[in-house]
């Protein structure tokens, strides 16, 4: 299992998300270049945290039109798992492979503490290894956060299961404490909360592992 | 020809808009008890040139659709004028 | 058609030089003289520009330099020491961890948010510049009082500013202070510190070498920011014009830092770069003349290919923009290629604009004609150093403490509940859930305690690192007081698991030409270089801050020290966070509690007292050793040094840091029931440690000759402070946590 971690410009988890893939985790991951036109034969992709282009104009709005995007939808239409979180989550929301956007903390303020998230569904390619509502703590640290979406949206969402992720104490206004959401197929999901940083229990705690791990439950099935 | 595009870019009344509603209260705590509904946008401003205001002006909309705005969260018009 | 329009419009604006005109660029007549007998003639206004930022206190050291030479610098752990853009040590595995703290004060007062992120920007790239990958960030922030009008609008922009920047350019931001001051009401201080790492061999040294080799200019184009900043604004007192200087505040764009640390690192991986460093204050000019005068070689400038924002900018422009994001690279003749093709995969500019030449000048030329020529010794070894009047103070500091006249609160609970909500000791939550501590992967003390340590992940081990000073210690006694800031930081560094290596300082004072400032200053550095050579902690890098004054008032003397220490193990750390019930409290050290000079007289009394607490060298080493010592044989995972606010604090502080786990601990009083709960002292740690643990610290304590005293366990929800079986103080967990989580909020809204 070959993992690829997007890198544009201004990320910043992208080295930290191939070492807990790699040197935690143990599977192979490499990094895909945002000029890339293809994805290496990777077989699953993360679009890691960070501040992409600076997250001028909106935070994902430059990045989703890096050249290796267009590879990633392709990837994402065929089926193949995506992760997207934070910075990744907001590129995946602009570039419409997930619905709905991220703005700013209601509080106004960057946040940085750890998140108790519930798993709201467990069937996505990234939730296989969870219990169903179970709890997982993952830090979260971002500024533009607050998940929005309209109405007819947000019941589509509802009813279809796509929203993935609640937090148990909202940090930062989301609707509906959403903190992740997935596509209708569940093999493209995204997250504000940061699973790599929640997989080495020398630097915290491990809640993030099943996250990963999930991806191979889900090729298995597949 | 030369044209400028007058870009704005606002959040959409449904969306919450906490640096908006920020500046509210600081202009209500001095004194602006008039003050309603405060919104916080950006305002972008393109230089550009092309053969007539119309073709310009659907360039600009393309823009606005593609990049500048988020119809997810924001709304956007913008003017166009020779520069 | 016309002909075609020439680029070459001139721009070069050059008013006629004359002593006036030198004395508005802030040199006094001696330095004008001196500057044109050094040229052998009237100066061109660039070259005055050249010497006026040169020769600023901020550039030049002139007040300082006679002073920085009493501190042990070297050692067996140095790679690096002062003089160049950062310190660096061995940390073993062929690793060196490289270092700088260094002040942003002024820029901050006027424009917080882009003064303290340019602060954060200018002190990584210092580091980057040495080859190293920075890992981690620290900010030492003082402020006025926490009531007084301006705080908020500081602290939150200032704060904003350290996230905004840190969390952006990815690294992570990991530890710090904040302390609040009636002293820094017109005058905060801003210090940035960052950590990197990098092998041995890969340092990188800013020493230009090689006649004809090219110099490279890479990272943002250059604007008309910050002209005058560093000799302006850092060199001499605040009056209510600088408000008005805000056009001279640069602004901090870390995106394109995030690029420049990914291209730089890359380019210096490989072998075409001879030499580089950072244009951070006074720009061009001083980046290029130090470069120059390390290497004992001259540099030749043409202005005309320095990438501009706006044609318009003029050649003395050019020379003393602090526009950010730029670095100046010396590189091997014929590689400019390999290096343009790195620099613009990441979207960045590297374009050749000089060359280094055997002539011992700095020179630039616009347009064909040379705006300057000036021997690179006369803006450096050359430059005016001061040995300034120094006079101990008429009246000493603080009043005389009446003991008999401080009345014993009646409700012990309420003071500490009172102290926990106090501006010095509140949760500082507020401000470090701000900042993005995670990145990097290897944060393993996060902030909020002692020390913060982060993994290295070539060695196997940890670097432990702290920021400390207690201003009001230093007031009273600024050679007792800067050791005891030493103190605290070996002891900071000692709590987590390791051991103190080497340290850097910012020394920030009030206005040099008063002889009771220089004093302070001369007995600060006095101290810490005595407790330097004690302690084993060579000064690697550092910085000076003079004319922290406003309406001529300086700031308390505030000689900040930024500690880093050696971790052995990253899986042997300690925090201070209570975790467990039915482990053994216990008390180390032989320090005495005092009331005078601590946070409770201050808060609780509204006075200060005449001296600081008495300080014990060699207490202090044993105590450090036998932290380091049974933390990273496992014996103890929770550890905390008693610092601002005594015993009840810092018994507190463990608790709220746990999952909410008291303890009941019976206490010796000697005399009154405040000084034992609340009063100040070198030399003592709180440790809870599991029942079959106790007996193996016992034995190491008996062994360095530590004291130690057991007062009590952990368990239940409540902490309660008994003396001799009187309970003096018994509170909730959750409503100390309460008190302390709260206060700081309510100071950043100015409620």
């Amino acid at each position: 299992m070959k993992w690829g971690v997007l890198h544009f410009p201004g990320s910043n988890d992208e080295r930290d998300t191939i070492y807990a893939l790699e040197s935690v985790l143990g599977y192979h991951a490499r990094l895909l270049w945002h000029g890339d036109r293809n994805l290496a034969d990777c077989d699953a992709i993360v679009l890691p945290g960070g501040f992409s282009y600076g997250d001028y104009l909106r935070c994902g709005a430059l990045a989703r039109f890096s050249p290796v995007m267009e590879a990633v939808a392709d990837f994402a239409k065929s089926g193949g798992p995506v992760l997207g979180i934070c910075n990744g989550f907001q590129v995946l929301c602009e570039a419409g492979l997930l619905p709905g956007a991220l703005v700013q903390n209601r509080g106004l303020k960057f946040r940085c503490v750890p998140a108790t998230l519930t798993v709201e569904n467990n069937t996505t390619a990234f939730t296989l290894g969870y219990e169903d509502g179970a709890q997982a703590v993952i830090p979260i640290k971002h500024g533009e956060g607050c998940y929005v979406a309209d109405q007819s949206t947000l019941a589509e969402i509802q009813d279809h299961g796509q929203i993935v992720f609640r937090y148990t104490s909202n940090p930062n206004g989301s609707i509906d404490d959403i903190a992740g959401v997935c596509n209708r197929e569940g093999n493209v999901v995204g997250l504000m909360p940061h699973p790599e940083h929640a997989v080495d229990p020398l630097t915290g705690v491990t809640d993030g592992q099943p996250l990963f791990r999930s991806v191979d439950q889900w090729k298995q099935a597949a | 020809m030369d044209f400028v595009a007058r870009v704005y870019v606002v959040p959409k009344p449904a969306i919450l808009d906490p640096q908006g509603k920020a500046v509210e209260t600081s202009l209500h705590s001095l004194g602006y008890e008039e003050v309603g509904d405060v919104r916080l946008g950006k305002y972008i401003e393109v230089k550009l040139s092309g053969d007539g205001a119309a073709g310009v002006e659907a360039r600009v909309e393309e823009m606005c659709r593609r990049l500048l705005a988020n119809e997810v969260i924001e709304d956007y018009r913008f003017d166009v004028e020779t520069a | 058609m016309g002909a075609p329009v020439t680029k070459a419009t001139n721009y070069r604006v050059a008013p006629e030089v004359t002593r006036a005109l030198g004395l508005e660029h802030g040199l006094t007549d001696g330095e004008y003289d001196r500057v044109v007998e050094h040229l052998g003639r009237t100066p061109t206004f660039e070259e005055l520009g050249v010497f006026s930022v040169m020769w600023s206190e901020h550039c030049s050291y002139k007040s300082s330099r006679v002073h920085l030479g009493r501190f042990p610098t070297t050692g067996p752990r140095v790679l690096q020491g002062p003089g160049e853009n950062a310190g660096g040590i061995d940390i073993g595995g062929g690793m060196a961890a490289i270092f700088k703290i260094e002040s942003h004060n002024h820029p901050s007062y006027i424009e917080p948010y882009q003064g303290a992120a340019t602060g954060v920007g200018g002190i990584l790239r210092d580091v980057f510049t040495m080859g190293a990958r920075p890992i981690a960030n620290m900010n030492s922030l003082r402020f006025g009082r926490a009531d007084h009008e301006k705080t908020p609008f500081l602290l939150g922009g200032v704060v904003a500013g350290v996230g905004g920047y840190g969390n952006s350019v990815g690294v992570a931001t990991v530890g710090g202070e904040a302390h609040f001051d009636a002293g820094y009401d017109g005058n905060i201080l801003v210090n940035a510190f960052t950590l990197g790492i990098v092998a041995h061999d890969k340092i990188f040294r800013a020493s230009a070498a090689g006649i004809g080799n090219p110099i490279l200019y890479v990272g943002s184009k250059t604007g008309r920011d910050g002209i005058h900043g560093a000799s302006l604004l850092a060199s001499s007192e605040f009056k209510e014009e600088s408000e008005q200087m805000k056009p001279t505040v640069q602004v901090g764009d870390p995106f394109t830092e995030n690029l420049l640390i990914e291209a730089c690192l890359e380019a210096m991986a490989g072998d075409d770069i001879v030499a580089i460093q950072d244009m951070g204050a006074a720009g061009l000019t001083s980046s290029s003349v130090e470069m120059a005068s390390r290497g004992g070689v001259g540099i030749c400038l043409d202005l005309d290919k320095i990438p501009l924002r706006d044609e318009s900018v003029t050649p003395y422009e050019m020379l003393l923009s602090e526009s950010q994001e730029r670095m100046v690279v010396v590189a091997k003749q014929g590689r400019e290629d390999n290096l343009r093709e790195i620099f613009e995969r990441w979207g960045l500019d590297c374009v050749p604009v000089g060359i280094v030449t055997d002539d011992g000048r700095f020179r630039a030329t616009y347009r064909g004609e040379e705006v300057a020529s000036i021997p690179v010794d006369a803006l450096t070894d050359a430059a005016p150093a001061y040995n300034r009047p120094i006079a101990a103070p008429d009246k000493p500091a603080g009043e005389a403490l009446d003991l008999g006249a401080i009345k014993e609160p009646t409700d012990l609970t309420a003071t500490l509940t009172r102290l926990l909500a106090s501006p010095n000791l509140c949760s500082r939550a507020w401000i470090h859930e701000q900042y993005d501590c995670y990145v990097g992967a290897n944060t393993l003390v996060r902030p909020g305690g002692d020390a913060a340590v982060v993994r290295v992940r070539e060695t196997g081990g940890g670097l432990a690192m702290t920021t400390d000073c207690n201003s009001r210690y230093v007031e009273l006694d600024p050679y007792i007081g800067a050791q005891h800031a030493m103190a605290e930081a070996v002891r900071n560094i000692a709590v987590t698991g390791g051991r103190a290596a080497a340290m850097s300082d910012c020394l920030n004072f009030g206005n040099p030409e008063k002889p009771e400032v220089m004093w302070q200053f001369s007995r600060a550095i006095d101290g810490m270089s005595e407790a330097c050579n004690f302690f084993g902690t060579p000064v690697v890098s550092g910085n000076v801050s003079f004319y922290n004054d406003t309406l001529g008032a300086s700031i308390p003397p505030t000689p900040v020290i930024a500690m880093v220490g050696l971790v052995k193990d990253a899986r042997t750390t300690a925090t201070i966070a209570i975790e467990k019930p039915d482990q053994i409290v216990v008390l180390l050290g032989s320090g005495e509690p005092e009331l005078n000079a601590s946070e409770y007289l201050s808060v609780v009394h509204g006075c200060t007292g005449d001296r600081p607490p008495a300080l014990d060298l060699e207490a202090e080493r044993q105590l450090a050793e036998l932290c380091a010592r049974v933390i990273e044989r496992g014996h103890v995972s929770t550890a905390h040094d008693l610092a601002d606010g005594g015993l009840a604090i810092a018994i507190a502080e463990m608790c709220i840091a746990g999952p909410g786990i008291g303890c009941d601990i019976d206490i010796t009083v000697a005399d009154r029931f405040d000084t034992a709960l609340f009063g100040e002292s070198g030399a003592r740690v709180l440790m809870a440690i599991d029942a079959d643990g106790i007996d193996s610290v016992e034995t190491e304590a008996a062994e360095l000759g530590v004291a130690m005293t057991r007062l009590g366990s952990t368990g239940g929800t409540r902490l309660r402070i008994a003396a001799q079986g009187a309970m003096l103080v018994d509170a909730a967990v959750n409503d100390l946590h309460e008190a302390w989580s709260t206060a700081l909020p309510k100071i950043a809204a100015g409620a």
